[in-house]
């Protein structure tokens, strides 16, 4: 099973699921949520956080973070 | 007889445009105070609705939801939930930005399952043609049950609308959007189950409720919301792909902060000139319409030339805080944080701790208020912990003194010189050791706490002006009441204190001075304190002569200076009796008490005093070797009367060497730039840490480097 982790710059996909405990709160308040389209827009150097769209927010978040949240590729 | 005000309470996600609707509605008629026991500012406003009606705004910190997962949603719960608190509002206005409605809806619909009549306010329609948006507003309200408004707070657009919309807030319907029953559990309207819970379950309860509400509101926007994307530009786009890029991105940033620091300087040069002047020929104005005396001198030399020394810094506060302003409006600042996270990680800070470094170059305190939104706590102490160390406007005053003092102002390229280096130099030991000690601390605190990191890039925009000026002014206007309260304070206890006598050598100085004088004639001391104002005259006189392109004539000038010789004499006993009546009073005392302590690092018990009394600010120490000084010494000197003469002037009383030499004086340096001297700072890190623990491990652990650094400094140096 894929992650937003596995994402390469510029791919889109679909959340499929996550574990409620790991993820933060404010993250699912901005639109994080099974069904909603996520596209990786940028990355940062020595694996620093991920530059993610969700829900027309731009929002960035850590790699192991990312690396919770399963998704499934849009192509 | 107009009725009492509507209160009205602004509601909505940050960068909604939620504060310029606060501004709009409220002018300069606002007021920004302390929520009880907390210290997230309270935004108030009066707006006039009608001739007859006004309304009181309250503008809520920026959340994203009422879930009570930080001090800001609790503060807006609290509001909302409690009809007896005194801040609950008749009507909330909820401001959404129309790219993001979606989002911004969650807190809507739960700002209206409270209950309350509730306004939705879509701002920036200035874009929604730009992007391709349109929205069915009927059917919105329809869908919503409540008033609609469209406005943009960039062309000032639909403002009237919404004081219509207060106005007639009585109509609207208190219906919820989403039924008790479609969420059993909701910690919004039931705040009991936020103690009872268990932070898991808690989760569980709040996400379950999220889901819920999306479906609500998807199913409301597909009705009233459509994104034409074909005519969606992509400037945004094009934007982060240069700010946020890999490289570049990092370039960028680089130059524009030493672009920023640049420019300070610069830009702030010549206003602070004239307020030196002003400061300097009001407080020689003071002294001349005033009769003589000790009173006077207090205000002319201690509370003037103290206030003066505050003033002189809103140029550069107000410049710092300009930039500082216009990068977070702008959405820049977030980009930063994104791209320093992995960084500043490696020092156990977050990339948000970026936000309160570089203000902290203006203020600790509103830099560490900043610290809010850092999620782990481990990474918010330790930026709490470090940010003082930040090069702060306070430091400055005391930095230009010192380093105009003991620094030749010499150019050694064709762009620096060497004052302007030692300075910059300064700038870079307060970051190296902040983020050292940041280190330090990471490796050391064992505090388990998950490190969580959510940053919103919001979209670029051009910043209001607007905002951008209301932010710059309120916060100069605290900086410079907060600071003056203080010195007025210390100037006035200071010079009560140096006023006041311990022994018989305090009342008879001039008796026992004269006597000595008289049978022993002048001491080697004395005589070379005759000398240097014998050498500072005939400077004075020849730069003078000099500035108007005469040149001086030597016999002219030794037939001056033989003249002027029992003046000096009469003004070296003068200093003599000040110097014995300053030694023996209070302050005298309790300076000699703490010399054995200062005296490795260079320092003079009048610099222990003012390094005392630094303790409360650091700016005060100008302001009170100011007073100390003319205390000390009532003679005016022809060399002028300056605080940076006087400081040039003091010698030594045992050696009659200067007091502010090279040695001593970066001692002072590097002891200002470490030491934790402003109580400000320490009460707002007692609340933010809620205890004393933190604060005083930050005035020990940050005086005693300060101390080690400044006695090897000098004991090298000397």
């Amino acid at each position: 099973m894929s992650t937003i982790a596995d994402l390469k710059k510029g791919e889109k996909a679909i959340i499929l699921d996550f574990p409620v405990d790991s993820i933060p709160l404010k993250l699912i308040e901005m639109g994080c949520l099974p069904g909603n389209e996520i596209s990786l827009v940028q990355t940062t150097l020595f694996n620093g956080p991920l530059f993610l769209t969700i829900n027309e927010s731009n929002i960035a978040i850590r790699k192991d973070t990312a690396a919770k949240i399963q998704i499934e590729k849009v192509l | 007889m107009s009725d009492a005000p509507i209160q009205v309470a602004l509601i909505g996600n940050p960068n909604t445009g939620k504060t310029s609707l606060f501004n709009h509605l409220t002018g300069l008629n606002q007021k920004v105070g302390n929520y009880p026991g907390i210290t997230v500012d309270k935004k108030t406003g009066t707006c006039k609705l009608s001739p007859t009606q006004k309304a009181t705004i309250l503008d809520l910190p920026g959340t994203y939801s009422l879930n009570a997962s930080s001090v800001d949603e609790k503060i807006a719960i609290d509001i909302l939930n409690d009809t007896d608190n005194e801040l609950h509002p008749d009507v909330a206005i909820v401001v959404a930005d129309v790219e993001q409605l979606k989002r911004n809806l969650l807190i809507f619909t739960q700002v209206k399952d409270l209950e309350i009549p509730t306004i939705l306010v879509i701002n920036m329609a200035d874009r929604m043609q730009l992007k391709g948006i349109s929205v069915d507003i009927e059917q919105l309200e329809a869908d919503l049950q409540t008033k609609v408004v469209i406005i943009s707070s960039k062309q000032k657009t639909g403002i009237d609308d919404v004081k219509k919309a207060i106005l007639a807030y009585k109509s609207l319907s208190t219906e919820r959007c989403i039924s008790k029953e479609k969420i059993k559990q909701n910690t919004i309207t039931d705040t009991s189950l936020l103690t009872s819970l268990s932070a898991s379950e808690l989760k569980k309860v709040q996400h379950r409720e999220t889901i819920v509400r999306y479906q609500f509101i998807n199913d409301v926007l597909k009705k009233s919301y459509v994104v034409d994307r074909s005519k969606a530009s992509d400037t945004q786009a094009k934007l982060d792909r240069i700010f946020t890029h890999k490289i570049f991105g990092y370039v960028i940033f680089g130059l524009l902060l030493l672009l920023i620091f640049q420019v300070i300087f610069e830009w702030s040069s010549v206003p602070m000139e004239l307020i030196d002047g002003a400061f300097g020929s009001f407080a020689e104005w003071t002294k001349e319409v005033l009769p003589k005396g000790m009173l006077t001198n207090l205000l002319a030399d201690g509370i003037i030339a103290g206030l003066g020394g505050i003033v002189i810094f809103i140029p550069q506060i107000a410049f710092l805080f300009l930039f500082i302003s216009i990068l977070e409006e702008s959405g820049y600042m977030s980009r930063v944080v994104f791209l320093m996270d992995k960084i500043m990680r490696r020092f156990g800070l977050s990339g948000k701790s970026i936000v309160p470094l570089i203000s902290g170059a203006a203020c600790a305190i509103p830099a560490i208020m900043a610290t809010r939104n850092i999620e782990s706590w481990k990474e918010r102490l330790i930026t709490i912990l470090v940010t003082p160390f930040i090069t702060c406007s306070a430091r400055l005053p005391v930095y230009a003194i010192l380093i105009s003092l003991i620094i030749p102002n010499e150019r050694v390229f064709w762009f620096f010189n060497w004052q302007g280096i030692t300075l910059m130099l300064l700038y870079l030991i307060g970051f190296a050791i902040a983020l050292i000690s940041a280190f330090i601390l990471h490796k050391t605190l064992k505090i388990q706490s998950k490190s969580y990191f959510v940053v919103e890039l919001p979209k670029y925009k051009v910043p209001l002006v607007k905002n951008v000026a209301y932010t710059v002014l309120e916060k100069t206007k605290t900086f410079v009441f907060e600071a003056g309260k203080i010195i007025l304070a210390i100037s006035i206890i200071l010079w009560v204190l140096g006023s006041v006598g311990v022994n018989d050598k305090f009342h008879n100085a001039e008796t026992i001075v004269q006597q000595a004088i008289e049978k022993n004639g002048f001491t080697e001391i004395q005589e070379i304190a005759l000398e240097n104002k014998i050498i500072r005259y005939t400077e004075s006189v020849r730069e003078e002569a000099e500035a108007a392109g005469k040149t001086v004539n030597v016999q002219e000038m030794d037939a001056e200076v033989a003249e002027k010789i029992p003046e000096f004499r009469e003004a070296v006993i003068e200093d003599e009796i000040e110097g014995m009546r300053l030694e023996n009073s209070i302050l005298g005392v309790i300076g000699k008490t703490i010399e054995p302590v200062i005296q490795p690092l260079g320092y003079d018990w009048k610099i222990g005093i003012a390094l005392v009394s630094s303790f409360a600010a650091r700016e005060v120490f100008i302001g009170t070797l100011a007073t100390i000084y003319s205390v000390g010494s009532e003679g005016d000197d022809e060399a002028g009367n300056t605080i940076k003469a006087k400081m040039q002037a003091e010698v030594h009383a045992s050696s009659g060497k200067k007091v502010f030499n090279f040695a001593s004086g970066i001692s002072l340096l590097l002891f200002y730039a470490f030491a934790m001297q402003c109580m400000s700072t320490l009460a707002i890190v007692k609340r933010e840490t809620k205890g004393w623990k933190w604060p005083m491990v930050q005035l020990f652990s940050m005086t005693i480097i300060a101390y080690v650094a400044a006695l090897i400094a000098y004991q090298f140096l000397k």
